[in-house]
């Protein structure tokens, strides 16, 4: 070894770049810290949680007497607006490569299901095309740009092989889309076990799914008949492959438009004045355009709005993202080794997928809302609920993919096994899978603020309760804006560390 | 077999949507605040709508929703033409439908009071006088569209300090309606709360409030507060004379269960105007433009 390169690097250890990225993530994360509240603001949390367990140990399933209408519109709802997305999805995938859909597709997915509910509500009120547009929409953001990635990795050597002159319509049909086919299929059904979680927690605000009673059941303290609610939730997304096959699926979907209930019918003069009055800012409205002044209150209306209100909420949002992102990386790596065959046999396994089953299939939102109801308002509960819920996602691929890793008959076991075998070698995989969760993390950190934590969400639901939809708008943008910048860097660092994989469940 | 999938689905769903909407044709729907537990107001709104229902001769609907705001929405939108409103969300629901009306409100509604109710360990005692000593302590309102929860105790707060609330307390939240309110300061989550005396009477008749874990410390003077408001264009749905025998039925509703879910001891008639302060103080706090 030449000295120079002795002295240079001496005997500290080198880390990858990959490493470092880590460090800095930790840093950035600890910084925030101090910055955040993360009390536990409630005197006595121990009462609440003993009556909340006590609740769990007994479910009441009689209590809900609505308890089949509410799963039977969560899955009526989840479904249409899958389909609806899917449908949309696959069509917007062939044009992928215009600017313009990509950017639409952007827009759609950066802005989370409560807010377009929130948003729809205004127009077509409790009506079922609120709670399946509040799906379709994201949603089709979403599949669009997977579906285009997916045809777009098909391999090539089946067209390489193609005669001249076969149209390109056969080509896609006969070539591209059965490569294609089973990527499709799988990931439209894993979005829908999310459009499924979605359905729930567009209860929360009015539609009459499960969030609707298990709000109810919250609130009120009827912990037994939260926990019925849902465990059957549970039940409902763990044989998911056992009642949604798809030859069923076709059959629930002609069915399932005739079940979404509502209550309103849907009148053009709201959604004109809506478009048209509402959301234009509250300076320019029934204003002479061409009056200076008419201008300058716009700029005064805009400043307080940014300075007052999106500001401290993207400072919020930023805090609670870039913390939550940390602590979900350490509870994945934390977990993983539950449903993993190189730590525990078959019964451990079993314990372990329940627990990790148990916390993804809870949607954040609803665990955040428990957390709130034991510690008090503070980003504690926030933290800690995406930490568990994302930290559950990430652990259950890393697990599975832990399954694939040869090892050499004399490798280490337990602890040694963990630190210096199974964790070095999937680090590049666990960062990719965190580096794609970022985005969600921080989309959901918005909507929390409709729960009272002061991130973005608490001033878009304050606006909203002020029924001043041209703020409610502008701050939904913003939150729009900052999660597809947040999208691109996360692009930017994976491409930097060459981390890409094909990561479909774990995309949205 | 997508395709296949896409047309069957969209014919569906559009005949899905057309079947709800003939569905709803002619009932008269009404709504209210959510500013109590869910399961009360379902109570208390289905006896109403079963009376209502026989008084006019025209079948009526209670619609639950979960918030403030999307009761005044669907008023709004006229996918209800009846509201129980408090007296914020009823100002704004009538700036923004042309012609709407209050037409009735309970005996104890034109002197509505809000109470701010302490957790023991604040120390705070009953007063006569604003207790400025909660400055720096934490604090919830109710709903942040609420007219007792947020409106009134957020303008004496103003007036108190000459500062928002924002700057008065460590920390202000929004509880989302008075049960709520009551217990978050019975548990201690907030230090000092602000509630509407009506609900915080019969939750201690009800056993529901220690009152060794806290006590009201101060009360507002009186203000007008909740009332029914009506839709404008009611008549021309339900044939002349029905916004009338609406406010005559509202009136006349005398049964003691029926009464005692509100609560209210009765119902006596109401006009836009008398919730002029209403407006005018939500002015002067900006929660109206």
């Amino acid at each position: 070894m030449p000295p120079a390169a002795e002295t240079s690097s001496g005997l500290r250890p080198r880390y990858s770049r990959a490493v470092w990225v880590s460090f800095l993530f930790i840093a950035i994360a600890a910084a925030c810290l101090p910055f955040a509240d993360l009390s536990i603001s409630t005197l006595d949390p121990w009462t609440e949680m003993e009556r909340m367990l006590w609740g769990v140990l007994t479910p009441d399933f009689l209590a809900v007497s609505n308890l089949g209408t509410a799963i039977l519109q969560t899955v009526a709802f989840a479904l249409v607006g899958v389909a609806l997305a899917a449908v949309s999805g696959f069509v917007m995938a062939q044009f992928f490569h215009l600017r313009l859909v990509r950017l639409l597709c952007a827009v759609a997915r950066a802005i989370h299901e409560i807010f377009w509910a929130l948003i729809f509500l205004q127009m077509f009120g409790l009506s079922p095309l609120t709670g399946v547009l509040a799906i379709a929409i994201p949603y089709a953001g979403i599949c669009a740009k997977v579906y285009a990635e997916t045809l777009e990795e098909a391999p090539p050597a089946a067209l390489k092989v193609l005669p001249a002159g076969v149209s390109t319509l056969s080509t896609f049909f006969f070539v591209r889309l059965p490569d294609a086919w089973v990527h499709i299929k799988n990931y439209t059904l894993y979005r829908f076990e999310c459009g499924l979680r979605s359905s729930a927690v567009l209860g929360f605000v009015g539609l009459p799914t499960l969030g609707y009673y298990l709000e109810t059941a919250f609130s009120e303290g009827n912990y037994s008949e939260a926990a019925a609610l849902l465990m059957i939730f549970y039940v409902l997304i763990a044989t998911l492959r056992v009642w949604a096959k798809p030859r069923l699926l076709g059959l629930y979907l002609v069915v399932a438009p005739f079940l979404l209930s509502g209550s309103s019918q849907i009148r053009l003069d709201n959604v004109l004045r809506f478009l048209g009055e509402d959301i234009v800012p509250a300076p320019l409205r029934d204003a002479n355009l061409l009056d200076a002044g008419t201008w300058s209150g716009l700029a005064d209306w805009l400043g307080m709005l940014l300075a007052d209100q999106a500001l401290p909420g993207i400072v919020a949002t930023v805090l609670l993202t870039q913390i939550a992102l940390v602590a979900t990386a350490f509870l994945s790596l934390a977990f993983f080794p539950l449903i993993s065959e190189k730590f525990f046999g078959r019964f451990g396994r079993t314990l372990g997928h329940i627990f990790l089953v148990v916390l993804r299939s809870t949607p954040e939102f609803i665990l955040v809302y428990i957390f709130l109801q034991l510690w008090g308002p503070s980003m504690l509960p926030a933290v800690v609920a995406l930490a568990l819920h994302n930290g559950a996602i990430i652990g259950h691929l890393l697990g599975r993919y832990s399954d694939e890793i040869r090892l050499r008959p004399d490798s280490p076991v337990g602890i040694n096994r963990y630190a210096f075998e199974i964790v070095p070698r999937m680090y590049g995989q666990f960062l990719a899978f965190l580096f794609y969760r970022w985005e969600v993390i921080m989309r959901e950190t918005a909507i929390l603020g409709v729960l009272g934590i002061a991130t973005l969400g608490f001033y878009i639901d304050s606006a909203i309760a002020d029924i001043r939809l041209d703020r409610a708008m502008l701050l939904i943008f913003i939150t729009a804006l900052l999660n597809i910048g947040i999208d691109s860097l996360s692009r930017l660092i994976r491409d930097r560390l060459r981390l890409s994989t094909r990561v479909e469940s774990c995309r949205g | 077999m997508g395709k296949l999938i896409g047309r069957r689905f969209f014919i569906a769903l559009a005949a899905g949507l057309l079947a709800t909407s003939v569905a709803v044709a002619d009932t008269f729907v009404f709504t209210a605040i959510p500013d109590q537990d869910e399961a009360r107001l379902k109570e208390r709104f289905g006896k109403v709508a079963t009376y209502l229902s026989e008084a006019l001769g025209v079948e009526t609907r209670y619609v639950p929703v979960k918030s403030y705001a999307a009761a005044v929405t669907a008023f709004r939108n006229d996918q209800v033409q009846l509201a129980w409103f408090g007296g914020l969300s009823g100002v704004r629901a009538r700036l923004l439908v042309e012609g709407s009306e209050a037409i009735a409100q309970g005996i104890e509604d034109p002197n509505f009071e809000t109470y701010f109710i302490a957790h023991v360990s604040t120390g705070l005692k009953p007063s006569q006088d604003f207790p400025k000593e909660i400055a720096g302590m934490t604090f919830t309102f109710g709903s942040k569209g609420s007219t007792s929860g947020r409106l009134m105790p957020e303008y004496h707060i103003r007036q108190q300090f000459g500062k928002s609330p924002d700057e008065v307390f460590s920390k202000v939240g929004f509880s989302g309606n008075h049960s709520k309110t009551v217990a978050l300061v019975q548990s201690g989550a907030y230090q000092v709360g602000a509630t509407n005396f009506k609900v915080w009477k019969r939750e201690l008749a009800e056993g529901k409030i220690d009152p060794d874990k806290l006590s009201v410390i101060w009360k507002t003077p009186g203000y007008p507060d909740y009332q029914w408001t009506i839709r404008g264009d009611v008549d021309q749905r339900w044939g002349e004379g029905f916004k009338e025998k609406v406010r005559q039925a509202l009136l006349d509703m005398d049964a003691p269960d029926l009464l005692a879910s509100f609560p209210r001891k009765g119902f006596i008639p109401a006009t836009n105007a008398d919730f002029q302060p209403i407006l005018d103080t939500a002015r002067e706090i900006k929660l109206i433009d």
